[in-house]
């Protein structure tokens, strides 16, 4: 690869980024679903909302990857 | 068995998991010219790409499905794979072996054989691999298997062939590049992925003292939570292993063999930009992989503590009347996991499974490419015909790990396969490699005849155990048996035979000219590496904490 093309390609931080954004994004308006219609058969530790925070941790990981890549 | 189960968003995570890998295959093949890019991903990743690939590649079904399974089976003794079984040996490999290897421009270690002894090494070695690289291929594609049938009730040939197409896919695209890329993306969901289980895990039972002392109080002889306070009885711990078969079998032979002489992950060293980064590359990936047993092993302490009690509800799955102990760490997601985070759960596994699979393909194409193809077949193939050749590999070797992903199905555990791999091929080539590069003396038929010995007594080992030849207890010195003990043990005295053949045929026989071996052993190549800069910018300086953080480790739980 000469180092034309190596400028042409996106760094691998800018896609760990994009996916821990939308995959984290996903989990967050999951979780916002899950508080206003709890499941019928929760999870153990269901009402500690793990999708809230775990997914917020994910979106924030992976919008600083994705700025530090830029 | 029955399914566990997903949700429309979990599934909507998983799919996008496999539209991304793909995704980053069809991107970098228009970045993928030459055999060079294909083998090499150019030789331009940073140290920091390269470290979290090298760890990423070793990342497969064995370090979470495996570990956790056999941290249920053994307890806290698991750990020792992640420490004394690996971060002596990393440093090791960025410190002392790392720049033979770098500076010699090779493609694979074979290669490095090659160039230090003579073609018959290489080609001998290059085959052992290629077999070796297939069978740990196949139990990526078993774990894999075993996760979709667990979470979606897939049939297991269904599951075998969507996980085998995907990678065979992403890999022939671009070769290491993609590989590279994916293995890293997998890193990130892993932690993402499987860490929350030890989190909540944490939360559910108060702390890890708390986890620690129901342990001790369920099993009060035999201990699951030291790491060598009891070892000096294999009565006394969990894997029946004393710290002599823990400290020479795993501690020295079977990590050294691995971390140092494993195509598989030195291969993401040579993809560093240059000799500093690629020294940087193992250093930096031993501070992750002191991380890992956060996961896994806390997990498994974390399913044994559960299962004890009767209230939990918590238990393993059962294949045929069998304990399934690979099935700690997905029941433990099922217990967790709401929607959406389970689809990120099972990704993570998937990715896990894909990055170890990619990474033994990937190795695979190249060593076949190079070592025997090119070294045997057509010694005149032309860049573009390599480049083919690497393709049509990297397909025909995904083909062949189906094959053995069925002979991985037959083992009771995944760990238990691996092990007797290694200790067939690691042990005695690490014996070869520690002799070639740091004695001058040591001879072509030297290498050959001490690498074919001690490959073979260590298989003839295996089988004599395996039909009861001879009592277990002749390998391990010990009559308190077990598998793990068993494979450590095998793993040094297939070490000990080669290093012995190596030595006595050496020096009957006719040795290479100190100038052809410049470069390739110490003490007739010069020290002049990194010179010119301070200390706490040099590889060792970062060593040097590594191995303190991991004395630091094993001196907490003694």
């Amino acid at each position: 690869m000469d180092e034309q093309q190596q400028q042409q390609v996106k760094p691998i931080w800018y896609f760990v980024g994009l996916i821990l954004m939308i995959m984290g994004g996903i989990i967050f308006c999951t979780g916002i679903y899950l508080y206003f219609h709890p499941s019928m058969n929760p999870t153990v530790l269901a009402e500690t909302h793990p999708n809230l925070w775990w997914g917020s941790i994910m979106i924030l990981f992976g919008f600083i990857m994705y700025r530090v890549s830029k | 068995m029955e399914a566990i189960g997903l949700s429309v968003i979990d599934w909507l995570i998983i799919l996008i998991y496999f539209a991304f890998v793909i995704g980053i295959g069809f991107y970098l093949r228009r970045y993928t010219k030459s055999h060079e890019d294909f083998f090499l991903a150019g030789r331009k990743n940073s140290s920091w790409v390269a470290g979290l690939a090298f760890l990423s590649a070793n990342l497969g079904a064995l370090e979470l499905l495996g570990m956790t399974g056999n941290t249920f089976k053994y307890g806290m003794y698991v750990a020792h794979f992640y420490w004394i079984g690996a971060i002596p040996a990393m440093v090791f490999l960025g410190v002392y072996m790392m720049p033979f290897y770098y500076s010699s421009k090779i493609h694979s270690i074979p290669g490095y054989l090659k160039l230090r002894f003579d073609e018959k090494t290489r080609v001998l070695n290059g085959i052992a691999f290629a077999i070796m690289t297939l069978l740990v291929s196949g139990i990526n594609l078993y774990a894999m298997a075993l996760v979709l049938h667990t979470f979606l009730g897939w049939n297991w040939d269904v599951s075998m062939w969507i996980s085998a197409i995907t990678v065979a896919v992403y890999v022939g695209l671009s070769g290491l590049m993609s590989a590279i890329f994916t293995e890293i993306i997998q890193f990130f969901l892993i932690w993402f992925g499987l860490f929350l289980v030890s989190v909540l895990g944490l939360i559910e039972i108060g702390s890890v003292n708390e986890i620690l002392a129901r342990l001790n109080q369920f099993s009060p002889d035999i201990s699951l939570t030291t790491l060598w306070s009891s070892s000096a009885d294999p009565m006394k711990n969990g894997m029946h292993v004393h710290w002599a078969g823990i400290v020479l079998g795993l501690g020295f032979v079977l990590s050294f063999g691995y971390w140092t002489t494993d195509f598989l992950v030195v291969q993401r060293a040579f993809s560093a930009k240059d000799l500093r980064s690629a020294r940087m590359t193992p250093i930096l990936a031993s501070f992750f992989k002191m991380a890992l047993p956060f996961i896994v092993i806390l997990a498994g302490l974390i399913a044994i503590v559960l299962s004890i009690d009767p209230k939990s509800g918590f238990h393993l799955l059962q294949d045929g009347g069998q304990i399934n102990y690979d099935s700690a760490l997905p029941m433990l997601i099922a217990r967790y996991y709401p929607p959406g985070l389970v689809g990120l759960g099972v990704t993570a596994l998937l990715a896990g499974f894909m990055a170890g699979q990619a990474g033994n393909i990937s190795a695979f194409n190249t060593v076949w490419t190079y070592d025997i193809y090119k070294a045997v077949l057509n010694r005149n193939a032309s860049d573009s015909h390599l480049l083919w050749m690497g393709r049509v590999s990297t397909i025909v070797g995904v083909a062949i790990s189906l094959i053995t992903a069925y002979w991985a199905k037959s083992f009771p555990s995944i760990m238990d396969y691996m092990q007797a791999i290694f200790s067939w091929v690691n042990a005695p080539l690490f014996a070869t490699m520690l002799l070639g590069m740091f004695l001058w003396w040591i001879t072509p038929n030297g290498a050959f005849w001490g690498l074919i010995t001690g490959m073979l007594s260590s298989f003839l080992m295996y089988l004599a155990v395996k039909f009861e030849w001879i009592p277990q207890s002749l390998i391990t010195l010990s009559s308190v048996q077990s598998d793990m003990a068993a494979n450590f043990w095998r793993a040094w005295w297939a070490w000990l035979i080669c290093a012995v053949v190596t030595v006595a045929v050496s020096l009957l026989t006719k040795k290479k000219p100190k100038e052809e071996l410049v470069g390739l052993v110490k003490g007739l190549t010069p020290q002049t590496l990194d010179a010119n800069i301070p200390f706490v910018k040099k590889p060792e300086f970062y060593a040097l904490i590594s191995l303190a953080v991991f004395v630091l480790l094993n001196i907490w739980f003694w």
